[in-house]
């Protein structure tokens, strides 16, 4: 295959194709319907694995690019194109999106008689994974933001549809919140396009980038994007929409919801917010850097707290999210490349919590916490693969979360020792809540009702079995991942216009 | 002394002939056809005479385009490119419209009261509705009234100007009060539009008065010329300025104007009330723009403020109070008031690409709001014995229309999308370009409360959404509904939710009511399918490949001066 064909733009339209195959399918066919969106699901994967062969790992730049007028009157191109970063992600996404319909098979209606509901759920999700490809290759500031907001649409669909008590709820905090963060970002996107050199192409992210602005503007339209970005994130203290989120959806759709969709939120401060607004990032850094430790220290505390297991895990998000931005602002080379690897890592290990608490949840009838206990010697296998998933989260040697929370606080400590050192009592507390939930749920004595509860079925091992391969490989093996990872972050170290400061780690052992 | 004829360009003025001209004959049809056939003949030939509008535009845009455009009949109409703009945007709006206006619906009841001169209540009244009278006047009368709307935003004086806004206005006033159903608050609804719009003309006509005593002259080119010319009587100028942009204002429902909105758009006919809300705003705001870009320029430094004013307040006024209704007319009443605010940050800054992209906004909007009527005029209320009623407006009787009439609700879900601003949706677009223009022209703490307002606005939208689509149907369903039920079933099998345990977000939108009377989406005779089809295609079309039409509309988006 021949270098120049549109992978991304494949990648972007195959979901599409397989939403409108869903929904176009005629009613005596619907009993194929998570085969279809399934086999969707796998090619898209494939396709995935393809681009990444054509993806040179030893350019640092911005590859596979496709650019196309899409409105020039506005000045809009339909622009795609990733570095390491961008594909990384995209990788982990389109992978989640089987592992999530493999997950769910049962959610939507019984086995045999798929309903029409289903086939909405698995339509939308496929709706949602293009708009989630499209969003990481964006190199269009407008195509960008047109992503950014119209992807709430099919999550919105997928909460308030689908979700659970007070989906209604959430679906519209959800959709309230994200859409205010976005509006100010119009305002920035407006502005920043008034500073470039307009004409046809003048959304083009290229060239918006290394533009010489007014100061004080500068940090305006910094922080309208920085606010969406953060909304999306989400930082403390506009995270409170998450935790009902993440409560109310499906367990598949707070996998993608937590896992991937809140990724856009510090890609876009790594891939807009930081190259556009150079200065502005600068001056910044000092106040997001405070947030971000908030974040770690307050997402962990709450967490703790939490007697919805869902919620619980929406807030160790909110802790994970703080040690990203954390990574991404202090600037050196160690943070950001630690800070890209964490987002790709947190979506397999937030993903895989996501779906085994969904699958608990599911034999149990409940979200509480409370309503578990001494499941270990019930379901075994479960309970290792909750383990395995939790101690993920906090970042245990030998897991892929470990070496990107330790890049991150290396990295972080060459310039903010303080922020690195308050930050790294997150990873205590992570300990806290991960080990505590899991003595609650799994060990004592068995509670009531809850002698017979089934082991993993096949099916549900199948989904969750690569998660966890994956963690355990990028934990032993991360060098293939941190190679497309780390160029990246030198441009954008570049772009800012800082000098990289060895990490403490590589100084003292050169 | 000879008497010279003026010399008319009446091939320039052919969309404004037409349509007046077919009115006048409509009227005569009216007499003169038999009352069987008078529907068809009526709707063929109203329908004949807006697409002949919309060819005499198509066919004189090149030519404006190549020239710029040329004043006719002494400067009393410019025909430039904004007018063919907004001419071929009215003209495809009334056509659209028209259709929702004309369909009787699957119960065989067009939207007019049986004999519109019969006391409500009386006996004559139900002596007509039992001979099932239907009246055909409303065509002659929605022709003249887009007539009068073709004129306005091509006056090239302020007689014309004020002329136009009368042909508009009147028949609108009639047509408010013809409601089938509740016609009380239909008739009080035209009472009220009828004295508040007659104020607002009079202020008008003073301010007109008051320009004319400054300059000497009715037409907006003298007046350009006095305003730059300064003399001691600025106060003359100023007064008269203002007033004449009170009366603008007015028509397009800005605060503090805004006050007859939402009870002439609850009472109104409902088919009615979208046609007047699509074409009356773009009508008001051409004639604005005019003025504003031609006339007023001058005084930008002494309007400002004033309508700086006007537009917070209207965006945050309409925003705001639409959050609180409980009733969808009401509730689209309030959201043309936020959305008038929004398309008036583009125009306040006096920004060149203002002009097309409120030009835009006009035409997408439009298209939302008559689809978003026509869909509101399909959901009816049914009692316990089967009889459809009128409207079911209040909110809580949307709840769960989602799960029984898919496209229905679908199409209305995106018609609020589209008011909200989603991108990929026309309205984002729109949006885009008046924020743009607010921006690019220094109002930028206009564009940042107007997306603020968006947001919040965005709200009250996706609230409707999350009653249609995740909200349960009372359990009442009458045995005609029995069926669909059925087919429901295994979706709200799922759902063990009961109605209010949202939090409060969506319980206390239902509301008491009686039992009896259930929620019914009645058939089309198609008119009004298509009229929806058509505004839910504009929408999305225009919101993924809007570059034709904006193309075409930033050539045609200079003023004659």
């Amino acid at each position: 295959m021949s270098s120049d064909f549109p992978w991304l733009t494949a990648l972007i339209v195959v979901p599409l194709v397989g939403a409108a195959v869903l929904w176009l399918m005629p009613a005596g066919a619907r009993r194929r319907t998570r085969a279809v969106a399934l086999t969707v699901a796998l090619v898209e994967v494939a396709i995935g694995v393809a681009t990444l062969s054509a993806f040179d790992t030893g350019d640092a730049g911005v590859q596979l690019k496709e650019t196309h007028q899409w409105i020039p009157s506005l000045g809009v191109s339909y622009a795609v194109g990733v570095d390491g970063v961008g594909i990384a992600l995209i990788l982990m996404s389109i992978a989640l999106v089987p592992l999530v319909i493999l997950a769910g098979w049962r959610e939507q209606g019984s086995d045999d008689a798929p309903t029409d509901r289903l086939r909405h759920f698995l339509a939308l999700t496929l709706v949602l994974e293009a708009f989630i490809v499209a969003v990481f290759a964006a190199r269009d500031v407008f195509f960008f933001y047109v992503l950014f907001e119209a992807m709430l649409i099919p999550v919105y669909f997928l909460i308030g549809a689908f979700g659970g008590a007070q989906r209604r709820y959430a679906a519209i905090k959800f959709l309230i919140y994200s859409l205010t963060g976005g509006l100010i970002m119009l305002v920035a996107v407006i502005g920043l396009y008034l500073q470039g050199p307009g004409g046809k192409d003048g959304f083009l992210t290229d060239n918006l980038t290394g533009l010489t602005m007014d100061p004080t503007l500068e940090k305006w339209l910094f922080a309208g994007f920085f606010l969406a970005f953060a909304i999306k994130a989400p930082m403390f203290p506009v995270h409170t929409w998450l935790p009902d989120a993440a409560q109310n959806a499906t367990p598949g759709t707070s996998t993608l919801l937590v896992g991937v969709l809140d990724k856009v939120g510090t890609f876009g401060m790594l891939t807009l917010c930081l190259p556009l607004f150079p200065a502005a990032s600068r001056w910044a850094a000092p106040f997001v850097i405070v947030l971000a430790v908030i974040s770690i220290i307050y997402g962990a505390l709450l967490a703790i707290g939490q007697k919805d297991l869902m919620r619980l895990i929406a807030y160790t998000s909110v802790s994970h999210f703080g040690f990203i931005v954390l990574g991404i602002f202090a600037f050196t080379s160690t943070s950001v490349a630690g800070s890209s690897f964490y987002m790709v890592n947190h979506g397999l290990s937030t993903g895989a919590l996501f779906l085994i608490a969904g699958y608990l949840v599911a034999r149990r009838g409940s979200q509480d916490i409370a309503d578990f206990g001494g499941l270990q010697r019930v379901v075994p296998v479960m309970a290792g693969t909750f383990l395995v998933a939790g101690l993920s989260a906090l970042s245990l040697p030998g897991l892929s979360t470990f070496v990107s929370e330790f890049l991150v606080l290396v990295g972080s400590f060459a310039r903010h020792p303080a922020a690195a050192i308050v930050a790294s009592t997150g990873v205590v507390l992570a300990a806290v809540y991960v080990l505590w939930t899991y003595q609650r749920i799994f060990t004592g004595p068995v509670k009531d009702g809850l002698e017979t509860m089934p082991d993993l079925r096949p099916r549900e091992t199948w989904a969750i079995a690569p998660l966890l391969a994956a963690m355990i490989v990028l934990g032993f093996v991360p060098g293939p991942a941190l190679d497309l990872v780390r160029p990246p972050a030198s441009v954008t170290l570049e772009q800012v216009g800082v000098t990289d400061l060895p990490a403490a780690a590589e100084g003292s052992n050169p | 002394m000879t008497f010279t004829a003026p010399q008319v360009d009446w091939a320039h003025l052919s969309p404004v002939l037409v349509v007046l001209g077919a009115a006048a004959i409509g009227v005569l049809l009216e007499a003169f056809v038999p009352e069987r056939r008078r529907r068809v003949v009526q709707l063929a030939f109203s329908l004949a005479a807006l697409a002949g509008a919309v060819l005499a535009v198509a066919l004189l845009w090149n030519g404006v385009k190549r020239t710029g455009g040329v004043r006719v009949l002494g400067d009393s109409l410019v025909v430039d490119g904004p007018t063919l703009v907004l001419q071929g945007t009215i003209a495809l709006l009334a056509i659209v419209a028209l259709l929702t206006v004309a369909d009787r619906t699957s119960t065989g009841e067009d939207a007019f009261a049986p004999t519109a001169a019969a006391v409500p209540g009386s006996d004559y009244e139900e002596l007509a509705r039992r001979r099932g009278l239907q009246q055909t006047e409303v065509y002659p009368l929605v022709l003249f009234a887009t007539g009068g709307m073709l004129v306005f935003p091509a006056a090239g004086d302020f007689l014309t100007l004020f002329v136009a806004l009368e042909v508009l206005s009147l028949p609108l006033y009639l047509l408010t009060g013809l409601a089938r159903r509740r016609r009380l608050l239909s008739q009080e609804a035209a009472m009220k539009y009828f004295l508040l719009g007659a104020f607002a003309s009079a202020l008008m006509l003073f301010g007109i008065g008051l320009l004319y005593g400054y300059s000497g002259s009715l037409t907006y080119a003298r007046i350009t010329t006095a305003v730059a010319t300064p003399t001691g009587t600025d106060s003359l100028l100023l007064v008269g300025s203002v007033l004449v942009l009170a009366g603008l204002l007015f028509k397009l429902g800005a605060v503090p104007f805004h006050s007859w909105t939402p009870d002439v758009y609850q009472g109104a006919p409902t088919p009615i009330t979208g046609f007047m809300a699509a074409c009356t705003k773009v009508a008001a705001f051409g004639a604005l723009l005019r003025v504003w870009y031609t006339v007023m320029p001058g005084l930008k430094w002494d309007l400002d403020v004033v309508l700086w004013i006007v537009t917070i307040a209207t965006m945050v006024v309409g925003t705001v109070i639409a959050m609180t209704q409980t009733d969808m007319k009401r509730l689209l009443a309030y959201s043309s008031v936020a959305h008038a605010g929004f398309i008036l940050t583009g125009i306040v800054a006096l920004d060149a690409q203002g002009v097309s992209a409120v030009l835009f906004y006009l035409l997408v909007y439009g298209a939302a709001t008559i689809g978003a009527f026509g869909v509101v005029w399909l959901v009816r209320e049914r009692d316990a014995d089967g009889i459809v009623l009128g409207e079911a407006t209040h909110l809580s009787q949307w709840a769960g229309i989602g799960r029984r009439h898919p496209w229905l609700a679908g199409s209305f879900a995106l018609f609020l999308f589209s008011f909200a601003g989603i991108p990929l949706t026309a309205g984002f677009i729109g949006k885009f370009g008046v924020f743009s223009a607010a921006v690019d022209g220094g109002a930028w703490p206009l564009a940042l409360l107007g997306v603020l307002a968006s947001a919040g606005a965005a709200f009250f939208y996706v609230r409707i959404v999350v009653l249609m689509f995740f909200s349960d149907a009372p359990a009442d369903q009458t045995a005609d509904e029995a069926d669909d039920a059925a087919a429901a079933a295994p979706v709200e099998a799922g759902d063990d939710v009961p109605v209010d345990a949202d939090g409060g977000a969506v319980a206390t939108l239902v509301a008491q009511r009686a039992p009896s009377v259930t929620t019914t989406v009645v058939g089309t005779e198609g008119f009004a399918t298509v009229a929806i089809a058509v505004c839910a295609a504009v929408t999305l079309v225009l919101g993924v490949f809007p570059t034709p039409v904006l193309d075409a509309i930033s050539h045609m988006s200079t003023f004659l001066p």
